[in-house]
């Protein structure tokens, strides 16, 4: 992993404690691309044992969460960093508020998974949203990846892939669409798949949200808001 | 018919983002530095240095010990000229005037830049005298100017309300803190332009050294304000302009707030950030 960023402090001590701070990170950031894949499992396959595992992983995911902030917070009382060491501190803050609502959403649809378990399962019909799952699981891997590495430079592909996430979502609402028009005895339980399908698809937002907070950590610009045009735009300056 | 109100609700941001664009509004130079180079003898203490300060605003060097920033600070009022073998090429102006100039009186240029030390350096006098020394020897002995005078200054440092019944005591007998802010209403009773401040803070408790920066920030109003100062913090807390000094040259200069968020160069980051470069 490359230290050369947060490490080469006179303080030992320092670069210890932000090197920490990076690894709750990605700790928590594996956490919570496990939950996203067992919820979804669950979620296909019916398995309300594993949901509930879901359920329970997200205790973790919200202590780290704290047990971050807390460490970020007292670093800033006490070092008061500057420059590249400040805007690491403040976008670790935000990347694990990011995570946390992730962590949230992926608990979301483990509770939908155990609504819907008593029914049968639809196994077949999922593979649009397994397609989806998998591409936002590599938006949050790539920007997580990034974040570990501490380089942008492959930043704007990842951001570029919610597109085909938005595209995805569109196409499998237009189907549930139709399957609720077919018969209205469905509408219940197509209602709970849509909320589904909407978590996975903010995923992918909040996954975006990630690699633009670490475009401000290593570029010190603020690029919220833009459109994917407008960001590469941006990037390629 | 009554108009329709269009159903916007959108608010005027310019009255919310005023502060931060009024800060972006140009300056007014006040210093300039051109290509200075200064000797010590053979050896160069300072490097082609360039730069500008504004008036009314405070801008502060940083940078390691023997990077050059007191030197730099005290060629602004020529104290340089005291020390032996110092050669000084290039030029400083002030109000567009080189304070270099063979037609600049030294006295003249220090009554219009005041400088402020480390360490408290009262006279062994009164407070009362100590404020207006510096209007005796300019021959200024109206009783009533100079009573006006030495309250104004002392309020000008937040010192009055702790003396004012004690003007005739001994100024040794003030606290560091108390000191220090007696030196700067010494210094501001004579009404320069520029103050110079070399480490004001450097010898106070954490106490004092508050005071003082909050006086600075007062000060600004009046007076461009240089400050020397070895403690980050300080200058990012009350400098509007920050400058990073390493081995004589000019590294970066640029605003506290993107300087201390976002410097430029990599120098400048390891500095502030505790690196080793």
């Amino acid at each position: 992993m490359d230290n050369s960023k947060i490490g080469h402090h006179i303080s030992e001590q320092f670069n210890k404690e932000l090197e920490d701070i990076r690894n709750k990170v990605l700790i928590m950031g594996g956490l919570v691309e496990q939950q996203i894949e067992l919820a979804i499992q669950a979620f296909i396959t019916g398995d309300a044992e594993l949901a509930e595992l879901v359920i329970k992983q997200d205790n973790q995911v919200d202590e780290l969460e704290i047990a971050i902030d807390l460490e970020c917070t007292q670093i800033l009382a006490l070092r008061q960093p500057t420059a590249f060491d400040l805007r690491l501190l403040l976008t670790v803050i935000k990347i694990i508020g990011e995570l946390e609502v992730i962590g949230d959403l992926a608990e979301r649809v483990a509770k939908t998974a155990i609504q819907l378990s008593d029914g049968e399962s639809k196994k077949d019909q999922y593979h649009e949203l397994q397609h989806m799952t998998d591409l936002v699981k590599d938006m949050l891997h790539g920007a997580l990846d990034a974040f570990a590495r501490m380089c942008i430079d492959d930043i704007t592909l990842i951001t570029g892939r919610d597109e085909d996430v938005d595209r995805e979502y569109d196409s499998i609402l237009r189907q549930l669409i139709t399957h609720m028009m077919e018969d209205p005895r469905h509408i219940t339980r197509t209602l709970n798949v849509m909320w589904t399908v909407r978590a996975i698809e903010r995923i992918g937002d909040h996954a975006c949200y990630i690699c633009e907070h670490l475009i401000f950590m290593i570029k010190g610009e603020a690029v919220r808001h833009l459109t994917q045009a407008q960001l590469e735009a941006r990037l390629n300056q | 018919m009554t108009e329709q109100k269009p159903r916007s609700h959108t608010i005027d941001m310019s009255s919310i983002l005023g502060e931060q664009r009024q800060s972006q509004t140009p300056n007014e130079t006040c210093i300039k530095v051109e290509n200075l180079n200064l000797f010590y003898g053979k050896k160069q203490a300072l490097h082609g240095v360039n730069m500008e300060m504004y008036r009314k605003k405070v801008t502060a060097y940083i940078g390691p010990s023997g990077c050059g920033k007191s030197t730099l600070l005290r060629c602004i009022n020529r104290m340089n000229d005291l020390v032996d073998h110092v050669t000084i090429e290039g030029q400083i102006l002030l109000d567009n005037e080189n304070i270099y100039d063979k037609s600049v009186k030294v006295a003249e240029l220090r009554r219009r830049v005041g400088m402020v030390f480390q360490k408290p350096n009262p006279f062994p006098k009164t407070i009362f005298e100590n404020v207006t020394y510096g209007l005796r020897i300019q021959g200024i002995n109206d009783k009533r100017l100079l009573e006006e005078t030495v309250e104004k200054s002392l309020r000008g440092a937040a010192l009055w309300d702790e003396v004012k019944d004690r003007l005739q005591d001994n100024a040794l007998g003030l606290s560091g803190g108390q000191q220090q802010r007696l030196v700067i209403a010494r210094a501001i009773a004579i009404e320069p332009e520029v103050l110079l401040l070399d480490e004001p803070a450097s010898a106070l408790d954490p106490i004092s050294t508050l005071k003082i920066e909050e006086l600075i920030n007062e000060l600004k109003e009046k007076y461009t304000i240089v400050i020397v100062t070895h403690n980050m913090q300080q200058a990012a807390r009350v400098s509007d302009y920050t400058a990073f000094m390493y081995m004589g040259e000019l590294i970066e200069i640029g605003t506290t707030s993107e300087l201390f968020t976002n410097p430029t160069k990599k120098q400048t980051e390891d500095y502030i950030t505790g690196r080793y470069g």
